[in-house]
């Protein structure tokens, strides 16, 4: 989550621009904007957009913009304050790609106009963000992308996109798509690349559910054809895409942080209740393997709890770099584990059919659906291999391979 | 069994004293205890740095940290004995740290002996609990083989006698003090003099030649109860604690130091015109060794943490920072052997240094398989056979 910090409420002071701002200040600002704004009779859009207005959606945001240019830490203040009166939230779960890589994005890249018209509807949920950057052949290489945007040759002010998008949740309720394409194919591959905001309404985007090895289809495939995209929807520079998108990455990670969970809060509870209440399931083996799993999980987790500690003492590390590894490989082992452990069972599944959830949960599915979809765990965000080499070379600064691919043009490439 | 998330958890980062302390602990051991001095010193008839020791134990206050300040001692904690723990693990030093100022120290603590304390806190006398290194926490604590015998004509009132043998005892050759734990009448703990008649402490050809064991026999050797029954049972049982907390600690260093050293190396050692470090093949075994070593160090400093706070979720802590470290050691040595290719499995090179450590402390206080099956009954996850209850 965007503005979870994890820091308590109490004794934290930010500075903002009419100077120190104590805990009670905001929650006195609340309680005044409550005042004048009914949070049960009001329609939800509207009072979010005036909550935005106020400058109380994201605090650490610039005034105008949604914020009060406030430490991100005293965010946990005033959705406390909101949350304790009852009033509608944003549906962050629904928005994460808006509030996790498209504000942090349009914030430190775009335009003062673009800023002003996408930020206010992005984070009242009225407008659903999605992310076009992973194609069919360009997946951990990212930066070896196909799809074109080629400037109109009629001079106007716009650009025509063509190309094939895939692995894209919430593209077909999405409004905005974040997108990379290739705007020159005839210089080395990350500096031939433009960042965009591409209208999903527009002609030309045609969204199609991907059908995953779970059976339901939280993804889609994106195909452009010729989309046309106003250059002032362009954020950041020609040419500078790869590293707008590498700020936009950045930020999946922070988003990827996790949530604090208390003990066997996460995958594992799931195992260990059914190890209980099945006395008849154990052998040896699985009881090494539940115990094992069980001290794993707990310590990924006092690692989670290390890591927040980490970033509220403002000394955050590279230990964030593990999460990832471990999580997606705990996933897969305990899942694995609880399908055995769940015997015959284990031999049903829920439901093949073809569906399209909004939000992905492990729970309140059956340890089929869990094993399955934790397979995505080590491929989706950055696959485990690609995560391996930003540790080796990133924090213990190993050097990197021999390359072919960084300084031919990209049009030379194999493909 | 629950530990919630949140403001109240027991801190897991090195606070700035610590870091001092590291930094004060390092900088001597780095002076006196580079590992070409290690490697020297194993050889001969002193695979103990007695002198290293005293620096540590008398200048930078190591011996008393665990002390309180009213017997000479630091006052410190077990976070700040886990950091000095590190630091010796990082240079495989031959220093009798964990069995005399956290195994013994802990004993002494809880039977509250002030003169042994302030003796030890001054770095002026080193003890070691005379149990085999080997042994696991286990409830009620074993109390070995020595009994308690009759005592001799003209003995004055108060002393004991003790006769048996306890083999493979860590520490317990520079020791000044065995703290020994003896059945009989009363069954108890017991303080010797290393040169009371009747004590042998024949060294043993260790695996571990940095931290070499001894076998003691006791042949009617004269002895001073400190605590009996109950009490030296508790006594025991929180000096194993203590010791399987803090020598995870040491097993963290040792990690720690076995990915810095193989890190360095890749880096320069080329094979096919480029550094072998550059080989995908051979930086995700780092990648990997440098995630365990993350997740190692806080269950190391969870373990410390709890014991310093006396939490109650210390026994799960100590189980959890036992296993984690103790096979995040052993692999990462197993991988600076591999990694350093040939020069790796020579004499001459530190790696068999740490891996002759690592593996011998895997074993030292209960091993990682013995540590996590504790947490059947723990965390409430019983094995086959076993009725399964609520937590």
């Amino acid at each position: 989550m965007l503005d979870d910090t994890g820091l308590k409420d109490t004794g934290l002071k930010g500075t903002g621009p009419s100077g120190p701002v104590t805990s009670d200040d905001l929650r006195e600002r609340v309680r005044e904007f409550l005042a004048g704004h009914d949070p049960v009779t009001l329609p939800r859009l509207e009072f979010l957009g005036a909550r935005f207005d106020a400058g109380l959606a994201s605090v650490h945001y610039p005034p105008g913009l949604g914020g009060l240019g406030l430490p991100r830490a005293v965010q946990s203040v005033v959705d406390a304050a909101f949350a304790a009166a009852g009033a509608p939230g944003n549906n962050p779960e629904r928005i994460g790609i808006g509030l996790g890589m498209a504000a942090p994005t349009i914030l430190a890249f775009g335009t003062d106009e673009q800023k002003q018209r996408w930020l206010r509807p992005l984070w009242t949920g009225e407008e659903v963000w999605c992310q076009l950057f992973s194609e069919p052949g360009a997946g951990s290489d990212l930066a070896g992308l196909a799809t074109r945007a080629v400037r109109d040759p009629g001079g106007a002010d716009q650009w025509q996109v063509t190309g094939q998008k895939v692995w894209t949740s919430m593209a077909h309720q999405a409004r905005w798509g974040l997108l990379v394409a290739r705007t020159d194919p005839d210089v080395p591959k990350h500096q031939g690349i433009t960042y965009f905001a591409c209208d999903m309404t527009t002609g030309g985007v045609e969204v199609r559910p991907l059908r995953q090895l779970t059976g339901e289809a939280e993804f889609n495939e994106v195909f452009l054809s010729g989309a046309v995209i106003p250059d002032a929807d362009r954020i950041g520079a020609v040419g500078e895409g790869w590293r707008v998108a590498q700020g936009t990455l950045m930020n999946e990670r922070v988003a990827i942080g996790g949530a604090a969970l208390p003990r066997e809060g996460g995958m594992i509870g799931s195992a260990a209740r059914t190890w209980r209440e099945h006395p008849e399931l154990r052998t040896p083996g699985l009881h090494d393997r539940m115990l094992r799993l069980w001290a794993d999980a707990e310590i990924a987790r006092l690692s989670g709890e290390r890591l927040r500690q980490q970033l509220a003492a403002g000394q955050p590390g590279p230990e964030g770099s593990a999460a990832k590894l471990v999580f997606a490989r705990l996933n897969q082992d305990i899942s694995a584990f609880e399908l055995e452990l769940a015997g015959a069972d284990g031999l049903r599944y829920q439901d093949w059919s073809l569906r399209r959830p909004e939000s992905v949960s492990f729970y309140g599915r059956d340890a089929g659906y869990r094993y399955l979809r934790a397979r995505g765990n080590s491929i989706e965000g950055g696959t485990s291999e690609i995560l391996r080499n930003i540790i080796a070379e990133r924090v213990l600064g190993l050097p990197p391979e021999p390359r072919v691919d960084t300084r031919v043009p990209w049009k030379d490439l194999p493909k | 069994m629950s530990r919630a998330a949140g403001a109240d958890h027991p801190g897991l980062l090195y606070s700035e004293a610590e870091d001092e302390l590291r930094a004060a602990v390092r900088s001597v051991l780095d002076d006196r205890a580079g590992w070409p001095a290690v490697l020297a010193r194993i050889e001969t008839d002193e695979p103990y740095d007695t002198g290293l020791w005293h620096v540590l134990a008398a200048n930078v206050g190591c011996a008393g940290l665990l002390i309180p300040e009213s017997h000479g001692g630091a006052g410190a904690s077990y976070r700040e004995a886990a950091v000095v723990a590190e630091e010796v693990g990082r240079s495989v030093a031959p220093v009798p740290y964990l069995g005399s100022a956290v195994v013994a120290t802990a004993a002494l603590l809880e039977v509250a002996d002030g003169k042994l304390l302030r003796d030890l806190a001054s770095g002026s006398v080193t003890a070691a609990l005379a149990i085999p290194f080997a042994t696991s926490l286990s409830v009620p604590a074993p109390l070995g083989t020595v009994r308690v015998v009759a005592p001799q004509p003209g003995d004055p009132a108060g002393q004991a006698r003790l006769r048996g043998t306890v083999t493979g005892v860590a520490d317990a050759l520079p020791a000044d003090v065995l703290l020994v734990p003896a059945d009989g009448v009363p069954d108890g703990l017991y303080a010797v003099d290393r040169r009371a008649p009747g004590l042998t402490v024949a060294p043993v050809v260790s695996l571990d030649a940095t931290r070499q064991l001894a076998d003691l026999t006791l042949d009617g050797v004269p002895a001073r109860c400190l605590a009996s029954g109950p009490a030296a049972v508790r006594a025991t049982a929180a000096a194993l604690t203590a010791g399987a907390a803090t020598l995870a600690a040491e097993q963290l260093g040792m990690a720690q130091q076995c990915l810095d050293m193989t890190v360095a190396y890749l880096k320069v050692r080329h094979q096919f015109a480029r550094p072998v470090g550059s080989f995908q093949a051979l930086k995700h075994r780092l990648a990997d060794m440098w995630v365990a070593i993350t997740q190692a160090r806080s269950a190391a400093r969870y373990a410390a943490a709890c014991l310093a706070s006396g939490d109650p979720d210390t026994p799960v802590a100590v189980a959890l920072a036992k296993a984690a470290c103790g096979d995040a050691a052993v692999h990462a040595a197993q991988e600076c052997v591999q990694l350093h290719g040939g020069i790796g499995f020579t004499w001459e090179h530190p790696a068999h240094l740490y891996l002759k450590r690592a593996k011998s402390s895997s074993i030292g206080f209960g091993t990682a398989d013995w540590h996590r099956a504790t947490l059947a009954g723990l965390a409430g996850l019983p094995g086959p056979g076993a009725s399964g209850g609520p937590l």
